[in-house]
């Protein structure tokens, strides 16, 4: 017989009990299951009620952001066998509102998001017979860093300001706008700069750091807040400075 | 049914942040102590402005100035400022590379030499000023 685990599950059902209890479900231990393939054994065969978010199963959905013992953590990239002995103690995720058990309502960063538009921006529409924006790859190395984001949320669930400041942009956000940004391509960083070198913008991040340690894809989003600070801050000493030159 | 609960406006559960939030986890401990050491920061600044002023108001003010900073309380908290002075010093350096991206001849200097450039700057001033002082 397999050994066997503990997992302690964040139950919220919010017909019935005001507030979250905790749950425990003993599960097979298999050296090649992840904390998710553990859930999906306590749905499949020991309780169908259980609620939480999946898809892919190999870390490019950005689905299943849970806490995972204490940590936000994709449960498809997290081993049971990396707990043993157990128990191992699953929450949503910190800093969200939760809707049911395991599951949390992610329109603060849907609205968030779109604010720093993350889209190639263009001075003038070029047509399609202009040919193709080449890039070399020192440029595409420029950037690719930050466009590995897959909105798993595990920074904002990291951060602590996103749970102290509601209007904070947060961490994915500010490194996806650096995404274009840096995008040889994007014409938009002055349009960014608006919403980025605000309060609730980059100046906002007090650098926990917490944000880069969480992050599964090594997406660096707190070094893209520094390096956007220090554009910032140069920016505005280069109006104050030169206040004809043009934007 | 709970009545505070219909099918179409779910109540979400929202937890408030903890006011000791900060207690329970190592790296937002060592964030806090390195946001709580600017005032250490700051009072170093205080003191050397007031040395400065003591010294630009000639002798006596200035042994005035000696006889305060040799008072038992006056030497620990400039022993307690010294600590969180080096504790910020070392956080902030250990930082500095993930800000601080160069390029040179096009290619990306490494952590360790932006880093290993800063302790490199933090020692030669600091040799400078106990050459000016002691020297």
């Amino acid at each position: 017989m397999a050994d066997q685990i503990i997992l302690q599950v964040t139950r919220y059902r919010p017909e019935r009990e005001p507030e979250p209890t905790t749950q425990e479900y003993e599960i097979p231990l298999h050296e090649e299951w992840a904390v998710l393939d553990g859930l999906n054994h306590v749905k499949d065969h020991l309780d169908g009620t259980l609620s939480y978010r999946w898809s892919c199963r190999m870390g490019i959905c950005g689905s299943c952001g849970m806490t995972v013992n204490g940590d936000p953590r994709l449960t498809c990239a997290t081993f049971l066998t990396d707990y043993r002995p157990g128990p191992i103690r699953i929450e949503p995720l910190r800093n969200f509102p939760v809707i049911r058990d395991l599951v949390v309502e992610i329109g603060d960063f849907m609205r968030k998001l779109p604010k720093v538009k993350p889209w190639l921006i263009r001075a003038e529409d070029a047509a399609a017979t202009d040919g193709e924006l080449l890039q070399t790859p020192a440029d595409l190395d420029e950037y690719k860093q930050y466009s590995m984001c897959i909105n798993c949320m595990l920074c904002y669930s990291a951060c602590p300001i996103v749970g102290l400041e509601e209007g904070f942009l947060g961490p994915a956000a500010i490194a996806l706008a650096q995404r274009y940004n840096l995008d040889s391509r994007d014409q938009g960083a002055h349009e960014r700069m608006d919403v980025l070198s605000t309060a609730d913008g980059v100046w906002g991040c007090t650098f926990v750091g917490e944000c880069t340690t969480a992050c599964p894809k090594d997406v660096d989003p707190a070094g893209a807040i520094q390096r956007y600070k220090l554009t910032a801050a140069a920016e505005s000493l280069r109006s104050f400075l030169l206040p004809w030159r043009p934007a | 049914m709970n009545a505070r609960y219909t099918e179409f406006h779910p109540r979400w559960h929202r937890p408030r942040m903890p006011v000791f939030w900060w207690a329970g986890r190592r790296s937002y401990l060592i964030f806090v102590i390195r946001e709580l050491s600017s005032v250490f920061v700051a009072w170093s600044v205080v003191f050397l402005l007031l040395l400065v002023h003591a010294v630009s108001q000639g002798g006596t003010q200035y042994q005035q100035f000696l006889n305060l900073s040799s008072n038992p309380w006056m030497l620990a908290l400039n022993v307690i400022a010294l600590a969180f002075l080096v504790f910020h010093a070392i956080t902030w350096f250990n930082l500095a590379p993930q800000a601080m991206v160069v390029h040179l001849r096009g290619r990306r200097v490494p952590r360790s030499a932006i880093t290993g450039a800063h302790y490199a700057g933090w020692a030669l001033l600091s040799a400078l000023a106990a050459w000016l002082i002691l020297g």
